[in-house]
């Protein structure tokens, strides 16, 4: 029977791919809602089986109209057999290999795909030894500090689990696995789509960490602006339950865990791994100083194994597939694949998932096709809102930890955000400023005050107020946020507004000719 | 434009400290508490009211100070009822690529001619991202969110949803 497929994906349904669902399903189609397959400019992007096994072909930009005039081949929107789509062929997935294929909530489609062999084959094997094959696979840490995660993993087997703080003596004792969801960073949007797309693979990996580190109990942080994607974690967390892939004995074994998801509350900074603790812990988003490390004294004191999204989901398919095919892939000490993520003012936004070492042009140029709005490109914001400011004419950098640290630079994790010629940087600079304000946690002076002391310090320079010696301040200022500060959030603020400052000086000078 | 509902209450209940206390009574055993119950109570009541405070206080051991604490460090808690239909823009890089600020200017706009808009909107309630970002500039409407947003469309689907809310009543 043949069978359409439609992304249930908040960025497709945003575009309308509810509408378009409800259309097929009117006409009499058997319709799957799936998780996106990351090509957003396609979006809604209509897929059809014509007979069970036969490649599924698809459709671009379809609305309910089209649905209802009928979906045929000679429509400007039909884009022929998916898998052949060079924008899937010349990626290589690991992380988001199912996303947009199967059905997310649907145990027999996720297994039919390759689901639970990860988790099969940690289980067969000693925590020390799944810790050892993620030290392999040469994996660190996605949302953006770029850890190594077989070395966090290695710390946290290696502590002693502990009473909850608080908590009599006789109180049992606990590791957690907590997963950071709190994807705030402007250009990103991979946590969510791979949540919304694939979550038994999340929960997989999550499972695979609790064998390797001996922990008993993990959290989902998951940020309260992704609506959908919460609703679709806590249902898949109740399949995965009744499957015995999470609770009591899992898949037969000996280990014990369950999950649950923790809602954010609308604040960037519990990003920050301790700011996050201490807001699952129910108090204001404090950044914690360090040591203690959270892998030996994090959640509630108990050793604490955080890893973003992407870093969760990337192990169940290391696993299953082999530490050291994953290690070969990428460039240096950036191993495996990165999934990039192109947004902002770009042809072809969405999820990139490639070895780390393509350059900065290619995947703005080649793969994202320049600017949505046909004009030149100006700038490329890397790594988020924390990230540099790349010129248009210096893309050639290579996409990887290094090579884009050794650019004054940073992956973060993995947003590129492209900006057309009307962009003004001075005020992308002010943004960045007034962003840390905005959000910073307040336990620490340089980013408190920095950040509203950068605000006045960057208007006075575009209001032409002694121009020379405020930039000079300006980089003062930076300094003493970029080395004073507890966290990344005034620690990196600096980055964009000093690549702001040194790529684009002509657009601080213009405003000051301005005023 | 369509006829707007103004007026029109969230579906939540009536405040009371008796129903707050229920509302809560699942959670106050967990450990760490105060922002969940914070959560719990703003959902299921619409906002924090003040005397709130004091009894997420009492029942999780805590002082009046440290609630007080948690609810005004975090941008979702609210302390006054929320408009019919809230609006979010997205204001983040990504969506300031692709005209946000833009978007932003001729929303405002579009609420200062008619108040009636600003009163069921709340005008624009601040988001730092949609995670939308590859089809700016988001915006959101009481949860549903919208990509490659206009004025049109954000109007559109407030009048659709106030609409949804008064068949509901």
């Amino acid at each position: 029977m043949t069978r359409w497929f439609v992304p249930a994906d908040a960025a497709a349904c945003s575009v309308g791919a509810d509408e378009v669902a409800s259309a097929l399903v009117a006409e009499g189609h058997r319709v799957v809602r799936t998780g996106s397959r990351g090509l957003l400019w396609l979006e809604p992007l209509v897929e059809c089986e014509p007979a069970p096994g036969e490649p599924r072909i698809g459709w671009g930009n379809v609305t309910a109209e089209l649905v209802t005039q009928g979906l045929t081949p000679d429509l400007p929107g039909y884009l022929g057999a998916i898998e052949e789509l060079q924008a899937l062929r010349q990626q290589e997935r690991w992380v988001f290999e199912r996303v947009g294929v199967i059905d997310p909530l649907d145990p027999a489609d996720f297994i039919g795909h390759g689901g639970t062999a990860g988790l099969r084959a940690a289980l067969a094997a000693s925590p020390q030894e799944v810790v050892q094959q993620i030290i392999d696979s040469g994996l660190r840490g996605r949302g953006g500090a770029g850890f190594p995660a077989g070395v966090k993993w290695r710390t946290v087997l290696q502590a002693r689990p502990a009473r909850r703080q608080g908590e009599p003596a006789h109180a049992p004792v606990h590791k957690y696995v907590c997963v950071n969801a709190d994807e705030g960073d402007s250009g990103t949007f991979a946590d969510r789509m791979l949540i919304e797309g694939d979550p038994f693979t999340l929960l997989e990996g999550m499972a695979i960490a609790a064998h390797a580190v001996g922990a008993d109990l993990g959290i989902v942080y998951l940020r309260s602006e992704y609506p959908r994607a919460i609703s679709v974690l806590e249902r898949a967390i109740d399949i995965a339950r009744d499957r015995g892939w999470l609770g009591r004995g899992i898949l037969g074994s000996a280990l014990d865990f369950d999950v649950e998801v923790r809602v954010g509350a609308g604040s960037y900074v519990c990003g920050e791994e301790t700011a996050m603790l201490e807001s699952i812990e129910g108090r204001r988003g404090m950044v914690r100083a360090k040591p203690p490390l959270p892998a030996v004294a994090g959640l509630f004191g108990t050793p604490t194994v955080i890893n973003n999204v992407l870093t969760m989901a990337s192990v169940p398919s290391i696993l299953a597939r082999g530490a050291e095919q994953y290690a070969g892939l990428g460039r240096g000490r950036s191993q495996g694949t990165c999934v990039f993520q192109l947004a902002g003012n770009v042809a072809r936004g969405g999820i990139y998932e490639m070895p780390f070492g393509i350059s900065a042009a290619e995947l703005v140029h080649e793969l994202g096709g320049g600017t949505r709005s046909g004009r030149p490109v100006r700038a490329v914001q890397v790594g988020g809102p924390l990230g540099a400011y790349l010129r248009a004419d210096r893309l050639d950098v290579a996409m990887s930890y290094e090579d884009l640290a050794a650019a004054g630079a940073m992956l973060g994790h993995g947003g590129v955000v492209v900006f057309d010629d009307t962009v003004d940087m001075a005020e992308q600079a002010r943004f960045a400023m007034e962003f840390c304000a905005e959000e910073s946690c307040g336990k620490c002076t340089p980013c408190r005050i920095g950040a509203v002391r950068g605000v006045e310090v960057i208007d006075r320079i575009r209001a032409g107020v002694r121009p020379q010696e405020n930039t000079e301040l300006l980089r003062d200022l930076c300094e003493v946020m970029a080395d004073g500060s507890l966290c990344a959030m005034g620690g990196l603020t600096p980055m964009p507004v000093l690549s702001a400052l040194d790529g684009f000086a002509e657009d601080f000078a213009d405003t000051t000719r301005g005023a | 434009m369509r006829p707007m509902a103004t007026t029109l209450a969230k579906q939540v209940r009536p405040w009371s400290p008796e129903a707050g206390r229920t509302s809560i009574a699942d959670i106050v055993g967990t450990p760490g508490p105060v922002l969940r119950c914070l959560q719990r109570i703003q959902q299921d009541f619409g906002y924090v009211p003040a005397d709130a405070v004091p009894l997420i206080a009492d029942a999780c051991n805590v002082s009046r100070a440290e609630v007080h604490g948690v609810l005004t460090f975090y941008s979702d808690l609210r302390t006054t009822p929320p408009p019919a239909v809230p609006v979010r823009l997205c204001g983040a890089e990504a969506c300031q690529a692709t005209g946000a600020r833009q978007l932003r200017a001729a929303w405002l706009d579009a609420c200062q001619q008619d108040p009636a808009l600003a009163e069921a909107t709340g005008v624009n309630q601040s988001v730092a991202c949609l995670g939308n970002c590859a089809l700016g500039p988001a915006a959101m409407v009481d949860g549903h969110l919208i990509g490659r947003a206009t004025v049109q469309r954000i109007l559109q689907m407030v009048a659709d949803l106030g609409a949804a809310k008064v068949l509901q009543r």
